[in-house]
């Protein structure tokens, strides 16, 4: 009971400091009008909102997620108030989990942006909502694992977000949205099964579209796979560089 | 058993109680990399003290602190606080200990009310307990008018002040301040000083780090010198002065630069020890009582009038020195040095 005193806390600090903040409301509105701007002034036929959806969210997610956690720790670990956290009786995995869960809350957010913004132009009728929830949260939760990866192996603010686009553009290209992965060149193709948002993207496409190459249940539990060894990776490395 | 027996036992074993280990370090060590910053401690706290561990800037005070209290895992060595394993269950201690860091460690954002309610919290109290708690801990730290304004607006002082109200939220028997008062105004270090007494004296047992050697000596029970990751020397501050106050302490103040004269002191009386103290003070001790009139006719022969004698107390300073070699000058400056890196 005591520990989720400290957990319902820490989430709430989180999300009253960081994610609420107007600047980081305004991203999740402003981010996926932009992409979806982009795409509108380049396509030469009318746009598709429906196709481009499940790109639009995975970006929303993938973008808000990775940079807002690498970012709040880093900041937290130089001001040192994050010391004052690990100094609590509180588990590791606990106070992890709470850090994190501020960062999905978040991203699941920057998901329904998108969701409730092309509800004005386009019929989402026939959508597979039990698949696109659960997609839209496992990527915001993998997103997540990955921002505190990075979190973990930098030490400045500006190396976060440095470090996080190393990982985030060559996911985008690899993971099928832009290009299928049957397209890329032979040897980029097993990258593409290594990377969480595939098995995210996939899922949405199916939940949207109904065009998803692989079997949900393989992609969900890929996801599931990918959380906890992500998460599992992240503790080790917390434990080893912060408390070293 | 009668009644009073029962009661002078229980007396007896609480006595016994305050007075044994609460802390034990033995044979700690951290090396970082090729650094070894903490180099074989071995420590003793004792319920209700104010113990304080004394030493220039990288001697290894603030990692042993961070070993203590769960920040970092020692290389070798054991702590045991309240006869718990401190390595092994570093979160069933952390309940039971306070910290003070160096530096202020609280949210810049929240309000210094909100900061120490978010820091209870973290310890597991009920939201109208840490409330209740964080308005009394203001008022105690004269603290209440700001209460509403955001850390970062805080002076340092203030800033000082609610951090230790922070480590404090829980009610902690133990806490540890590393280097109360550095940087901060005169009067915050004076009430800061008298915070800290009134917690020693309402039963927290204190372990502080400090390169102010006079507020350890007027804070200490105990103190221990630390100096390359070694204690040096522990005592009461009693026992430590102890070996020095057989020593015959004089200040001489002097029309001269006293580096030059206290040189030419020496080689004319080769028994005294002569040692500049300030620009125009001469430092001499002696083992033996100091005969003045043959110094001041020297030092007038060759046209440098003594002004003042004094017969001086050793300090903790001295101590220091004696046993590290290191002059108080010399630490106060790596200590800003180490704090501008």
């Amino acid at each position: 009971m005591n520990q989720w005193i400290a957990f319902w806390n820490i989430l709430k600090k989180d999300m009253r400091n960081y994610y609420l903040k107007p600047p980081n409301i305004s991203w999740g509105i402003i981010f996926p009008v932009a992409w979806t701007l982009m795409f509108f002034l380049r396509s030469r036929e009318p746009l598709d909102i429906r196709a481009l959806l499940p790109g639009i969210m995975s970006m929303s997610v993938l973008f808000g997620t990775t940079s807002m956690l690498a970012v709040t720790i880093t900041f937290e670990r130089r001001g040192r108030s994050f010391e004052r956290l690990l100094l609590a009786p509180v588990s590791i995995n606990l106070l992890m989990a709470a850090k994190t869960s501020g960062a999905v809350i978040f991203g699941t957010f920057n998901a329904g942006v998108p969701l409730i913004l092309s509800l004005l132009w386009t019929d989402l009728t026939g959508v597979q909502w039990t698949v696109l929830i659960p997609a839209a949260v496992l990527i915001a939760v993998t997103s997540t694992f990955l921002g505190l990866f990075i979190a973990v192996s930098v030490s400045e603010v500006f190396e976060a977000q440095t470090f996080s686009n190393f990982f985030r553009f060559p996911m985008l290209f690899l993971c099928g949205l832009f290009i299928p992965i049957a397209d890329l060149p032979w040897f980029l193709r097993p990258l593409s099964y290594v990377i969480p948002l595939t098995y995210g993207a996939d899922m949405l496409k199916e939940a949207v579209n109904g065009n998803g190459v692989l079997p949900v249940q393989l992609s969900l539990g890929m996801l599931v796979l990918f959380a906890s060894a992500l998460f599992i990776l992240s503790i080790r490395n917390v434990k080893r560089s912060w408390i070293g | 058993m009668s009644l009073s027996l029962l009661k002078s036992v229980t007396a007896a074993a609480v006595m016994r109680n305050l007075q044994g280990p609460i802390l034990e370090i033995a044979g700690l060590r951290k090396d970082y990399g090729d650094i070894e910053a903490v180099r074989g401690l071995d420590l003793t706290l004792h319920f209700g003290e104010i113990f304080g561990l004394l030493g220039p800037n990288g001697a290894g005070k603030t990692s042993t602190i961070n070993m203590i209290t769960g920040l970092v895992k020692p290389t070798s060595g054991s702590i045991s606080l309240k006869g718990i394993d401190c390595i092994a269950h570093v979160k069933r201690i952390q309940g039971d200990i306070g910290v003070v860091p160096d530096e202020s460690n609280l949210y810049d954002e929240l309000s210094g009310f909100d900061n120490l309610v978010f820091c209870a919290s973290l310890y597991g109290m009920r939201k109208a307990v840490r409330e209740q708690r964080a308005t009394e801990l203001l008022e105690t730290f004269s603290l209440s008018d700001t209460g509403k304004r955001p850390f970062k607006a805080y002076s340092k002082g203030m800033k000082r002040k609610l951090t230790i109200a922070a480590a404090i939220m829980h009610q902690p028997p133990v806490l540890f301040l590393d280097e109360p008062t550095t940087g901060i105004d005169v009067e915050s270090a004076r009430q800061i000083r008298l915070l800290i007494k009134s917690l020693n004296r309402k039963g927290t047992t204190i372990m502080l780090t400090t390169h102010y050697l006079e507020e350890a000596q007027r804070l200490c029970g105990r103190i221990a010198f630390i100096a390359r990751g070694r204690i040096v020397k522990t005592g009461t501050v009693d026992e430590l002065l102890g070996g020095l106050r057989s020593d015959h302490l004089l200040h001489l103040t002097v029309g001269g630069q006293a580096d030059q004269l206290a040189a030419m002191l020496h080689q004319h009386h080769p028994s005294l020890r002569c040692t500049e103290k300030g620009t125009h003070v001469v430092e001499i001790s002696s083992d033996s009582p100091v005969e003045l009139h043959p110094i001041t006719a020297f030092l007038s022969g060759h046209g440098f009038p003594v002004y003042e004698a004094r017969r001086v107390e050793p300090t903790l300073e001295d101590v220091f020195i004696a046993v590290t070699g290191i002059n108080a000058g010399e630490l106060e400056s790596r200590e800003k040095g180490g704090r501008k890196r």
